[in-house]
């Protein structure tokens, strides 16, 4: 939080708990700082808001809004966790799963995988949706970080944080709707050709495993990975950045 | 097909896995001139691997199967290990392999006899379907099936323990393993190995003593074969790593402590169309004398040893059966498989002791290469995985022989045999139906698990004339009725 912050008197209410907020804050950060948790994947502490998953949408005195990019206001009213908007989270996460190729058996990120947290939140047991089954390109070219579009979910964290974070700009999202997809600024669209390292941290921060560090993959073994150990709605789960190689217990 | 040939048909309606249909062809006398066992499912891993990082390949991989995951999983990670440099494993990192290979096979020898082949065997072939299954043994035989179940279970429990999952964990990474065991998971499971082993004689005696009272079944499906095996430096039975040793009909060595690296230049596979399953041969010897059995029968009469003492006295006890010849009865698999059974249990007693299971040295590395090949010996036999990366370390170029590959010349021709024997004219029989099942559980259970799973597997058996005329269609359906809807 920004040293300008003043913190005020004010309030909002969560699910009928009244919790304070400071100035400048949204609703989401309020709630993360009052440890409630509004399910969210495009939003991470630290980067500016997006409000592209919809993930985090909540009622705000009766009215739909991403609690990620809405500032806190006096006497906010607002719903969180309830069976109707879990409901249409879960249908949200569900696109997800069909939209990408995710096979969560056998990904190196399962355990580690913010998506299939949420998803588990949720309840989600199906992709409910058929299959889209898109051709996505794998980019191995680099020698230490591997992209893997399969998995993207397009929540523009890498792109973010390379920005806001690295003082780089390695990634965009280039097209529009389905056509949407991750690219790499480069001449040749190649990540080798970027100025990206193994020590930025736009090449750990992807919280589904498009983004991989190479030739390191089930080095924490099942049962201390991070959401064998924590539930994604768990206060503190969420700032965690897994570095390869780290059991979840160490940190 | 011949105008002097008329082609059956036993063709499975539906199945929850391993998808096998039947066709036997018979000449103008009504005897079985050829059989074809239909590999019908595409798998098509070698294919969409491809493009795929390397060191995700040994978790991938072992989605190949549910009984033997743990044979695919490590047969990969030795392959990677050479991908990155890495000829020696730290003895940590081998042991806790071992021990989690000794703790698949035998749950799946387990699973294999008792759950899937001991109704056949206790009930006979052509028992009620109703009750030829394992809870028909569980009523029946309570104390065998307990034991059996138990067996089971506990080789799983070796694999949780380590690989953190029964069933497609995760544990071999490239270069060693992913964790050890603590000392509190070694005694836990070291509190009730007594009774694995001692349950394990058990499982020795009662499938030697099934073998021996009936000798009208030495003869079910019984083929004289060449044997394809790994054996370990002195030649005794291994199944982690070692050399391989091919030996004919007679007794007589065709190679020995071969380096499975050089695969390629002893074995070559056959693709018939009618199949999707390759036929692999002995290059030496050529498509017709070449093939070979692998598993169990195999592997026990081609090593020289078994390094534990119990299971080494069993495998005494079974080569004398031939009178130190090989033990050629196909119905003898499941001999063989409860005495790597025994073994199994008294290897996991010795590492489950040993210290080094415990370390924490557990990883090396070493200078990449551009392909590895990884073999083990699985349940049901050799198992080769082969991998070949680009400069980027996605895979290019993969190649499995998985184990019931090596075994499908031997299960068309036991299949072939056991027809010729039981089919009775012109008219498919339920009888016919179960003696063909069996004849190829004794080799593999995926192929037919679904019978035993429930003992209501739908079949469907169609009698094609020379003509191509359908003159009998025989249904059984998935309540056990045998219906004729001709």
């Amino acid at each position: 939080m920004s040293d300008t912050m003043k913190e005020n008197n004010n309030t909002i209410t969560i699910d009928g708990r009244e919790i304070p907020f400071k100035e400048g804050q949204t609703i989401m950060d309020a709630a993360l700082a009052a440890d409630i948790y509004i399910p969210h994947l495009c939003h991470r502490p630290g980067l500016k808001p997006h409000g592209s998953c919809k993930l985090c949408t909540v009622e705000v005195n009766g009215r739909s809004a991403s609690a990620c990019t809405l500032p806190a206001a006096k006497g906010q009213e607002i719903s969180n966790n309830t069976e109707a908007l879990n409901g249409v989270r879960k249908t949200i996460t569900q696109m997800l799963f069909v939209e990408g190729n995710h096979f969560c058996p056998a990904c190196e990120k399962t355990g580690d995988c913010t998506l299939q947290a949420v998803a588990y939140h949720l309840d989600m047991l199906d992709g409910h949706f058929p299959q889209f089954y898109p051709r996505r390109e794998v980019d191995a070219s680099h020698p230490g970080i591997v992209l893997d579009r399969d998995r993207c979910i397009m929540c523009e964290l890498c792109v973010r944080t390379s920005r806001e974070m690295d003082g780089k700009d390695v990634f965009a999202i280039t097209g529009r709707g389905i056509d949407a997809k991750l690219i790499v600024n480069s001449a040749s669209g190649k990540l080798a050709d970027t100025d990206i390292t193994t020590d930025d941290l736009a090449a750990h921060i992807c919280p589904v495993g498009a983004i991989l560090i190479k030739e390191h993959g089930y080095e924490v073994p099942i049962g201390r990975r991070t959401f064998d150990l924590h539930t994604i709605a768990e206060p503190g789960v969420e700032p965690v950045i897994l570095r390869k190689g780290k059991h979840a217990d160490e940190h | 097909m011949s105008e002097q040939m008329r082609r059956v048909a036993i063709d499975p309606v539906t199945r929850v896995e391993g998808h096998g249909k039947i066709t036997l062809l018979q000449d103008a006398d009504n005897r079985v001139h050829e059989a074809r066992l239909h590999i019908v499912e595409f798998r098509g891993f070698e294919k969409f691997i491809q493009g795929r990082p390397y060191w995700e390949v040994s978790t991938f991989v072992q989605r190949l199967c549910g009984i033997c995951p743990v044979s695919h999983h490590l047969a990969a990670a030795k392959a990677i290990d050479q991908l990155v440099g890495v000829e020696e494993l730290t003895p940590s990192a081998l042991k806790l392999r071992q021990l989690l290979h000794f703790g698949q096979t035998l749950q799946s020898h387990a699973l294999h006899f008792f759950h899937l082949s001991s109704p056949d065997l206790l009930f006979g072939f052509g028992s009620d379907v109703a009750k030829r299954n394992i809870i028909g043994v569980i009523e029946k035989y309570p104390e065998t099936a307990v034991k059996g179940v138990k067996l089971r279970k506990y080789g799983q429990q070796v694999i949780a323990a380590i690989a953190g999952k029964r069933v497609h964990g995760s544990a071999a990474i490239p270069g060693g393993m992913n964790k050890s065991l603590s000392r509190e998971e070694r005694n836990s499971l070291l509190a009730d190995i007594k009774d694995i082993i001692a349950w394990s004689q058990d499982a020795v005696s009662l499938s030697e003593q099934i073998h021996m009272a009936h000798p009208e079944n030495h003869d079910f499906g019984k083929l004289n074969t060449n044997f394809l095996g790994m054996i370990g430096p002195k030649g005794e039975l291994e199944l982690y790593h070692g050399g391989l040793r091919a030996r004919a009909a007679d007794g007589s060595t065709i190679l020995d402590q071969f380096d499975y690296r050089g695969y390629q230049d002893i074995i070559r596979e056959e693709v018939r169309s009618w199949s999707y399953m390759k036929f692999p041969y002995l290059s030496s010897l050529g498509k017709e004398k070449g093939w070979y059995r692998v598993g169990p029968l195999a592997r026990v009469n081609n090593c020289d040893s078994i390094s534990t003492p119990l299971a080494e006295a069993a495998r005494k006890r079974f080569k004398a059966f031939a009178n130190g010849a090989f033990v050629q009865d196909t119905l003898a698999y499941h001999w063989a498989r409860m005495i790597e059974a025994l073994h199994c249990a008294e290897s996991i007693e010795l590492l489950l002791g040993d210290e080094d299971i415990s370390g924490d040295d557990l990883v090396v590395t070493g200078e990449k290469r551009d392909e590895g090949i990884g073999v083990i010996e699985a349940p049901r036999g050799t198992l080769f995985h082969h991998y070949k990366i680009d400069e980027e370390g996605m895979i290019r170029k993969a190649n499995l022989i998985v184990s019931t590959t090596s075994n499908n010349q031997a299960m068309n021709e036991s299949v072939r045999s056991v027809a010729d024997q039981y089919i009775d004219g012109k008219e498919i029989t339920e009888g016919l139906l179960n003696h063909l099942e069996v004849a190829v559980r004794a080799y593999d259970p995926c192929l037919s698990c679904a019978t035993h799973a429930m003992g209501k597997m739908p079949l469907q058996v169609e009698l094609v004339d020379a003509d191509g005329r359908l003159v009998d269609r025989l249904t059984k359906g998935s309540d056990g009725r045998i219906e004729r809807s001709m």
